[in-house]
């Protein structure tokens, strides 16, 4: 395990090395933004507003009593979506979907001798392939997770109003109702510690792979199995020091 | 000139190298052959610096290559060009996209200077017009052109070349054959080849080394080698019946 996290330590230290020219780092940059960004926006807004929903129903099943509030459904649906739901369950999501790509495409490069290319023509494999990586990771999982708390928010006034459990209006007065600000600074330190895990974790497992298509494989399966388990962690951690 | 000196290469407990010593010059082809298993692309990896050797030391011309860091490296490696088994082109680049790319990361030059040195080698591979094709949409033979275009992009002084012939027909191995032949000769390039193909080896062969069992059995021409009378490489060179007739009316 000591071992696994020097390397890790070592190939994160290598990926941010000074580039070779900055200009081809920066369109790698972009490219995995639109892949990481617009690619799982689609997925990101469906599971959004079903989340959304899901908590509101459940919240106004649990809760609805003569003696609490109706806007109490808005209040802890908004302080879930924000703080557990979003960040952490899109994170999940993104693990499969941006993870399993990340480390299958450069476990594929690696085996296809690909990085070996990149290292004899003197490119810094890990920087031209991870850094690139990492700061989309970083930059637009928070802004999927900012999505994905509108939506599920959003999808949390739909499920009342077309229930009716609780009326919209009591709905968004709870969403209003004690807002503490703390949660959307919570929120924003899981996504991007989130995003960090993801993009390294899946690219640790890729560029150590060694072998053919099935070794491919196990790298993308280890990659998402990984960073799901650090994300839970990390999820722990972050909460218990922050709120 | 590429000197490899007391070259040994472990993996646990198995030895891949042992004791190596060998001197590459610049203008020849130098042919690396041996049987599977004899560490021929471990000694080519040695020399280019993918796997670091155990012991013992590679030159390039009098640059000590083994004890350099990556950074000191670098400037070498922009003189290197290599082509690898499977051509190693990037799959989600175009052949004009591949071939620019050492360009891109190493030169200043303009966008049009680049695409013209790309055009420039693609007609030089016989390629020209296939600019726009992805490596997936290429021949086994057509990749390992646009591999060949894309090592000479920089104009490189070390030629590197593993296995050119797997997985080819006989006439494209030749071709193949043919112009690592002339690029070496056009640039003056120290190309190193690895290969077990016999056609390679007595077609343009100027320096052959045959390793065996790790370590250096053999060293000559393509002229010498079927007069030799070292057991392991004539058992290496006429194993087939083909060679074997060959040799008879030698």
């Amino acid at each position: 395990m000591f071992h696994s996290l020097g390397r890790y330590i070592l190939l994160l230290r290598l990926s941010f090395r000074k580039p070779e020219k900055f200009s081809v780092y920066w369109a790698g940059v972009m490219r995995e933004m639109v892949s990481i960004g617009i690619g799982s926006l689609g997925i990101i807004c469906i599971i959004s507003v079903f989340i959304g929903a899901v908590a509101a129903v459940q919240v106004a099943f649990q809760l609805i009593s003569p003696i609490i509030p109706k806007t109490v459904v808005g209040s802890i649906s908004r302080d879930s979506t924000i703080l557990e739901f979003s960040p952490t369950i899109c994170a999940l999501v993104l693990a499969g979907r941006v993870g399993s790509s990340i480390a299958s495409q450069i476990g594929t490069m690696r085996v296809t001798e690909q990085i070996d290319a990149l290292e004899i023509m003197g490119v810094n494999a890990p920087g031209y392939l991870i850094s690139p990586k990492i700061i989309s990771g970083v930059s637009m999982i928070p802004l999927l997770t900012i999505i994905s708390v509108i939506l599920g928010l959003s999808g949390g006034y739909l499920a009342c109003a077309v229930s009716r459990d609780v009326a919209p209006s009591d709905y968004i007065a709870g969403l209003q109702d004690g807002f503490n600000h703390v949660i959307v600074t919570v929120c924003a330190v899981k996504s991007i510690v989130f995003g960090f895990i993801i993009t390294s974790v899946c690219a640790y497992f890729g560029f150590y792979t060694s072998g053919g298509a099935l070794e491919v494989g196990q790298s993308a399966t280890k990659g998402v199995v990984y960073s799901c388990i650090w994300i839970l962690f990390a999820d722990l951690i972050i909460s218990s020091l922050l709120l | 000139m590429i000197t490899v000196k007391d070259i040994y290469k472990t993996f646990g407990e198995n030895h891949v190298l042992r004791g190596i010593t060998a001197e590459f010059k610049s203008g020849k082809n130098n042919l690396i052959i041996g049987g599977s298993g004899s560490g021929k692309t471990t000694l080519l990896k040695c020399i280019v610096g993918l796997h670091e050797p155990t012991k013992g030391q590679v030159f390039f011309a009098d640059q000590n290559f083994t004890d350099m860091d990556f950074e000191q490296r670098v400037p070498i490696r922009t003189h290197i060009g290599m082509l690898f088994q499977n051509s190693a082109l990037f799959d989600s680049m175009t052949v004009e996209e591949n071939i620019m790319f050492p360009l891109n990361l190493f030169t200043d030059k303009s966008k049009e200077e680049k695409l013209e040195r790309a055009n420039f080698c693609l007609e030089r591979v016989n390629l020209k017009g296939k600019n726009k094709l992805f490596p997936a949409e290429l021949s086994g033979g057509m990749k390992k052109r646009v591999g060949i275009a894309r090592a000479i992009s920089m104009q490189p002084k070390y030629l590197f070349v593993d296995e050119p012939n797997s997985g080819l027909d006989p006439k494209t191995s030749i071709l193949i054959d043919e112009l690592i032949s002339e690029l070496t000769l056009e640039y003056n390039t120290t190309t190193v080849v690895v290969t077990h193909d016999m056609n390679s080896v007595m077609g343009i062969g100027d320096h052959i080394i045959f390793l065996h069992d790790g370590q250096k059995w053999w060293e000559g021409t393509n002229k010498e080698i079927a007069h030799t009378d070292n057991k392991e490489l004539n058992d290496f060179v006429f194993a087939s019946k083909f060679m074997q007739a060959a040799k008879a009316k030698l």
